[in-house]
Order: C-alpha cells, then sequence, then structure tokens
C-alpha cells in the first residue's frame, strides 16, 4: 500500500490551558425565535428545533416569544429556592468533603437549573432515571435534607445501607431510581420503564439524564431506538455540558448538535438552553404532555456548560482555560432567573439575601443533625450483617455460611 | 536505576514502547491532553504526537473494537480502560472478538491489543471502582491476564504484553499505585520511594508472561496470591510466625503451575487469597489445578481467603476486603489439619 503521507486525524477542545476562550461563533439564536409547535406534531415537521436553541429569557431578563410557560410568580419562586439551596447544599458538601468527610462529591454548578426546572415540569409519579449530576431532583419533590446527607456521609441512616459512594442516590418514595456510576445504563432502562407504564395503561411517563460524553456508548442508541419503536412515554435528555472529566464534546460528536442525532430515530428533537430556567420548564411540559397523550418520546438536548470539576478527584485547570465558565455566553442560570423575578417585581436582592441566610442556616442544622448518625470514618455505619443482605432476597446458604465465616 | 511508583512503572513502559515501536499506538478515556486520570500517560501526547496517544470517546466498546481493528491492520493499540469495573460494555469485543480472531480465522487474523485497565479495591470506591473481574476473562480461551504486585514487575511484564502478538487484559491494583498496601488501613500510608520492588531500570527490559514470581521462600505452606494480596499476604506471614512461602503469580493465564507443584511438593500445604469473590472465582481453578498436579503431596485441604460472594460495599470496605487476619486464620487452620 502506497503512503498518502498524513496520519489519522484527532479533534482537540477549542480551548486549552493559557487560551482566552471565545464562544462568539457559537449559534445562539435570539430568545423567542422559535415557536412552540402542537404536541400532535410530525417530528419530520420541526427538524430545525434539532438545530436552534430554545429560549425564553431574552437579555433583559424578560420572558419571550411561544415557549413562555406562563408560571406563576409563586412557581418561579420555588425554583429559585430550589436552586439556590442545591448551590449552598452543594458548596457545604464539599468543604466537607476536603474536611475528610465524604469520600467523593459532585457538584451540579452551572447546571442547576436542569434538574430543578425539569422536575417541577413534571408529575410527582413520573419516574426519574438521573446520572450523578441531577440531585436537584429530590429538593423538587421534598426529600428531607438530612436524608440526603446521611447518604453522602455514608452514615447508618443511609439509606442505601453504605454501599454506594456520595451523590448514588436512590429514593423510591420520589420515583428516583437507584444512581449507578457506570455512565449511561440508565437510559434504555429508562425507555423500558416507560414501556411497562404503556403496557399496564397507566399514563405516567419516564426520564431519564445523561452527559455529552456518555453520548458515545451504546446504551444511548439502545435508548432512542427502542424509545423510537416502541413510541414509549419517555423523554431523554443528553446534558451537553461541553466537558466530560477531561473529555471535550468534540470527542463525543461531530460538529453535528446532539439533538440532531433524534432526526434518524423519527422523534422530535430539540435543542434548549440548559441556563434558562424557563425554556427548559417549556420544553419539558411539552414532552410529558405528548408522552401522556400517547405521542411518544421526545429527544432533548440540554445545552449548557459544566462550571465546577467533574468530581472532587478531578483537577479541570490541567486541561481547560481556568476561567472558561466565566465566557459562556449563556450565562448563570441560577442569576438569570432571579434577575428575572427581579425584572417582574417579585424579587429584590435583600430577598435573595435572605433566602440564602434562610437556607445555609438550613443545611447546617440538617447537616448536625445527619452527623448524629455517624461519619464515613468515625461510623456508626450500616450494621456489618448487611454486608450479607440484598445480594439476594433471601441469603442463599453460602452467604449465610460466609456471614459465619465472618463472625457476625 | 530509578526509584519509581506503579504508574511511573507504567508510563516509562509506555514510554520506551513508544519509542521503539511507530505501530505503538495509546488511546483511551482521558488518556491524551490529560495524561489519565492516574496520570499513567502523562507527558506522552506530547513527547509523541496528537496520533499516537489519544482521548476516545466514552465508549468501552467502542475502544475494544477499533484496537480490535487497528490491530487487523498492523497497528499494535494499547487500550486504558478507566476502571476494569467499566470494562463490561465491552464484554462482547473483549471475549467474542478479540479472543477468538485467531482462532475463528484459522490463524490468518490476529489483534495483538492490550487492555490495561485499574482494578482492586481499598481506595473507598465502592462497587463500582472496586471490582477484580479477572476470572471472567481468565476463562476466555484466547487471552492472557496479568496482573503485577510492584513497579518493578509492572513495567517488565507491560512491555512484554504489548510485543506479545495475543491480547493481554493488564490489571493495575490500583491501591498499589502510589505504595505498597498490607491491608491495616489505619497504617498511614506507604510509598514505594524505600521499596527495593520500587527500583526499577530506565531502560528497556521484559519479564516474560507465564512465570511467577517467589515473593518469600518458606517450607512449612505455600500463599498463592497476586496484586494487591501479596503485600497483604507478606505482612500476615511475617505476624504467624509461620515459614511460609509467598508465590506471586504475576500471570494468570499462561499460568506457571510448574512453580505453584514444586513449592506445594516442597510445603504440602497451600491457601490461595485473591480480592475477588470466592464463587468461580481464579483461588478455584488454583485450587483444581493443585489436586490435579500434586494432590498425593496435600497435607492439609486447601483453603481459600477471598472477597465474600457480595457486591464490593462501601462503607463496610473493611470487611470485604481480605485482611491480614483471614490470612493468619487461614494458614493457622491449613497448618493445624
Amino acid at each position: 500500500m502506497s503512503k498518502k503521507g498524513k496520519t489519522l486525524f484527532v479533534p482537540d477542545a477549542p480551548f486549552r490551558p493559557g487560551d482566552k476562550p471565545d464562544f462568539s461563533n457559537l449559534n445562539l439564536p435570539e430568545a423567542g425565535s422559535s415557536d412552540k409547535p402542537e404536541i400532535s406534531v410530525d417530528p419530520s415537521e420541526i427538524r430545525d428545533l434539532a438545530f436552534g436553541l430554545v429560549r425564553v429569557l431574552d437579555d433583559d431578563h424578560k420572558a419571550v416569544g411561544s415557549w413562555d410557560p406562563n408560571l406563576k410568580p409563586s412557581v418561579l419562586k420555588e425554583g429559585l429556592r430550589h436552586m439556590t439551596l442545591l448551590r449552598i447544599f452543594d458548596d457545604r458538601m464539599l468543604t466537607m468533603q476536603r474536611q475528610g468527610k465524604l469520600s467523593f462529591y459532585m457538584k451540579s454548578l452551572g447546571e442547576e437549573a436542569v434538574a430543578i426546572a425539569q422536575g417541577m415540569a413534571l408529575r410527582s409519579d413520573d419516574i426519574l432515571f438521573p446520572s450523578y449530576r441531577q440531585p436537584g431532583l429530590q429538593f423538587v419533590r421534598g426529600r428531607n435534607l438530612v436524608d440526603m446527607i446521611c447518604h453522602c456521609i455514608t452514615n447508618s441512616k443511609d439509606n442505601v445501607k453504605g454501599r454506594q459512594m456520595p451523590v448514588h442516590y436512590s429514593w423510591k418514595e420520589g420515583n428516583l431510581v437507584s444512581i449507578s456510576s457506570p455512565v449511561g445504563t440508565q437510559f434504555p432502562q429508562a425507555v423500558g420503564c416507560a414501556m411497562a407504564s404503556a403496557y399496564k395503561g397507566e399514563d405516567n411517563v419516564s426520564i431519564s439524564w445523561l452527559g455529552d460524553g456518555t453520548a458515545a456508548e451504546g446504551d444511548f442508541h439502545y435508548a432512542l431506538n427502542f424509545a423510537s419503536v416502541y413510541k414509549a412515554p419517555v423523554i431523554l435528555n443528553v446534558v451537553n455540558n461541553q466537558w466530560a472529566i477531561s473529555t471535550h464534546r468534540n470527542f463525543s460528536s461531530g460538529e453535528a448538535t446532539f439533538a440532531s442525532r433524534g432526526i434518524a430515530y423519527d422523534m422530535p428533537s430539540i435543542r434548549v438552553d440548559g441556563n434558562d430556567f424557563l425554556a427548559l420548564y417549556s420544553v419539558t411540559n411539552w414532552a410529558a404532555e405528548r408522552a401522556r397523550k400517547g405521542e411518544g418520546a421526545t429527544f432533548i438536548e440540554v445545552f449548557t456548560y459544566r462550571a465546577e470539576a467533574h468530581s472532587t478527584s478531578d483537577d479541570p485547570t490541567r486541561y481547560r482555560p481556568k476561567d472558561e465558565w466565566k465566557s459562556w455566553p449563556l450565562g448563570d442560570p441560577l442569576e438569570r432567573l432571579k434577575l428575572h423575578l427581579i425584572e417582574l417585581g417579585e424579587w429584590s436582592k435583600t430577598d435573595q439575601n435572605k433566602l440564602e441566610k434562610e437556607l445555609d442556616e438550613l443545611v447546617i442544622k440538617s447537616y448536625k443533625e445527619a452527623e448524629k448518625y455517624g461519619t464515613l470514618n468515625e461510623g456508626p455505619w450500616a450494621s456489618e450483617e448487611t454486608l450479607f443482605e440484598d445480594v439476594y432476597k433471601k441469603p442463599p446458604r453460602h452467604l449465610r455460611k460466609q456471614r459465619q465465616e465472618l463472625g457476625i | 536505576m530509578a526509584q519509581m511508583n506503579m504508574i511511573q512503572a507504567v508510563n516509562s513502559a509506555l514510554d520506551i514502547i513508544l519509542e521503539k515501536d511507530s505501530n505503538v499506538c495509546i488511546f483511551g478515556e482521558d488518556v491524551g491532553y490529560f495524561g489519565g486520570v492516574f496520570r499513567c500517560t502523562d507527558g506522552l501526547q506530547s513527547k509523541y504526537g496528537k496520533h499516537r496517544v489519544f482521548d476516545s470517546p466514552l465508549a468501552e466498546g467502542g475502544i475494544v473494537s477499533t484496537a480490535i481493528g487497528m490491530g487487523i491492520n498492523g497497528l499494535r493499540p494499547v487500550a486504558e480502560i478507566q476502571f476494569a469495573d467499566y470494562i463490561f460494555p465491552a464484554f462482547d469485543q473483549i471475549t467474542n472478538e478479540l479472543a477468538k480472531l485467531r482462532y475463528r480465522s484459522g490463524g490468518e487474523y490476529s489483534a495483538p491489543v492490550t487492555i490495561r485497565t485499574p482494578s482492586g479495591g481499598g481506595i473507598r470506591g465502592g462497587h463500582y471502582h472496586s471490582q477484580s473481574p479477572e476470572a471472567y476473562f481468565t476463562h476466555t480461551p484466547g487471552l492472557k491476564v496479568v496482573i503485577p504486585s510492584n513497579p518493578h514487575d509492572t513495567k517488565g511484564l507491560l512491555i512484554s504484553a504489548i510485543e506479545d502478538d495475543d491480547p493481554v487484559i493488564f490489571f493495575e491494583p490500583k491501591r498499589l499505585y502510589n505504595g505498597p498496601f498490607d491491608g491495616d488501613h489505619k497504617k498511614a500510608a506507604l510509598k514505594w520511594d524505600t521499596h527495593p520492588k520500587g527500583e526499577v531500570p530506565e531502560e528497556y527490559y521484559s519479564i516474560p508472561l507465564g512465570k511467577a514470581s517467589i515473593e518469600r521462600e518458606g517450607s512449612q505452606l505455600t500463599v498463592l496470591c497476586y496484586g494487591t494480596m501479596v503485600h497483604v499476604a507478606r505482612e500476615a506471614v511475617k505476624l504467624s510466625g509461620i515459614d511460609a512461602e509467598i508465590i506471586d503469580l504475576r500471570s494468570l493465564v499462561p499460568l506457571d503451575i510448574d512453580a505453584i507443584t514444586k513449592s506445594i511438593e516442597k510445603t504440602g500445604r497451600c491457601v490461595i487469597v485473591h480480592e475477588a469473590p470466592k464463587t468461580s472465582g481464579f483461588g478455584g481453578e488454583l485450587s483444581a489445578q493443585i489436586q490435579e498436579s500434586c494432590f498425593y503431596h496435600l497435607e492439609a485441604p486447601i483453603t481459600r481467603v477471598t472477597g465474600w460472594d457480595t457486591p464490593f460495599p462501601h462503607s463496610l470496605e473493611w470487611y470485604y476486603f481480605p485482611s491480614q487476619e483471614r490470612v493468619i486464620e487461614a494458614m493457622k487452620k491449613t497448618m493445624e489439619s
């Protein structure tokens, strides 16, 4: 074979440490510029939504266009409260991780709107299959903070009995299915769960999230295909936050948008501003309504930016510009919702300060309460015999024997 | 000679092989620009170029399958699976494709792929960052399976694995990356900088696959182990006062059954230690092979000390991880019977 004199193409991230990030080439349509279709729309008629960006909040913090969900101020305030709580909760957990109280932690900074707006757009009997970066769903559904912290510090009251690393929540009462570390596995499971709802004639929907990096896994494609074939009542979200640890989204997909992949599976595919609470709420609500009416699955690309490290085991200054998030043209989701409420005359900086103080106290109080049930380093943990429980419904003989060998 | 930890030993082996053979390329999740989440490929992309050490999409099945294709077309790829717990999306490509390619093509095709992957527990990683899945692969004809226990062996074995024309799964016990670990988690973490096996030649050398290492000579009992358990066994033997011979298997397939037989013919007693669960763990295979090769030399039943038949827990990690105490107890029991 003769030589061409070239070699393998390998992509790169657009900006590396030391570079000045410049996102001026991103295609960011004006807020309000895309039309909201009827839920019975033929997917082939709305393919442009997979290449555009649904935005509701404009640069003056006003809600504009047909995707405006026209939410009451009380709902907006509830969203702001959850997002503020998540940010404070994350900061506190990170501090405690640095002090050795948690073995590991992952923050949602810059992505708070994702789980919270989307979670609020659903019914409480809709079934959640999150990745590890949607803890905010639990605030929306009213989970006790102390219980969440008991899981994170892996103590005797951790409802998953100390079997998982922190942030791998499970909460059956809130219809939140146990989170797994292997990425993307939840995506096709959510489709199966939705297929079961259809099978049983129930009108609840299933929803799942994974990241841009994970959209390269086979599970991603299984999910889209099954969802399309069976018109499953499911909402499938790829949270494109640009980074999968050090892997830029350029390694997960070529130039095309993630949303455009859904077109090939013949389902409505919408790209939405992930830092816009109203746009996220509206698109998710539209998708849920479609699913409930038997119109099938919707695929959503949530366009955002991972402002923090992947996890406490990561150091992003090694692979991206330190202040890249500051240059992100779609801003801070919490700040944008707050400014919208202020623009409506429903909120003020004083209100926000008061709220932050109240929530900070709540988190500290909850943390202190949780610590009464133990910590990872000091114990107490779930009791020793739990090691052998839940492997099977009833421990078979060989496990009972091993338990005796351990002397418990 | 230089003093290296296991991460540096991996890096040194890769560096030498990249220099020596232009058909070697390295890829996997986060291995390129960033240099790997454990830093094993640090500096290699800038030294050898983006097309030789590169990041991949997050798709383990994609990583292994494309490595097979590269191997078919003359390259010698070294793929990294970020944690052994994440190898399973690639299971079909490894067990049905990579392992069987030479056989099913009547020897026409093969793919000299090396898959490096950190395995094992002791880092508070819970069940998705702690597993020891070696037995799935030792059960698959066509694969070689290697697990080093120190920096010196890591470099020599990794070079052999990459140069081998058969596919090799190379497990790196992540708890040993930065220092030896004898199972006592309350003790301050040790480093490789004063350990004799942390002395690593800077130049090329190789250690043949399928050769065990006698970690400690002894006369009363043979302890068979690999990876992190070599260090746990060493401390346990020291504390027990039993004059045990410790064999670090280093390679499970091919297995150095001659070294094992020779030792047991001398001692007549055997304890097998591994982190992986007991049922269908590699200890079962070892036990069967021993009774086939030297049953009449055995003076006591073979005993296994292993992880329990449960997933690897998070908070109760030290109740799961085979401890020095459990190894000592097993040795005593074997001595008494």
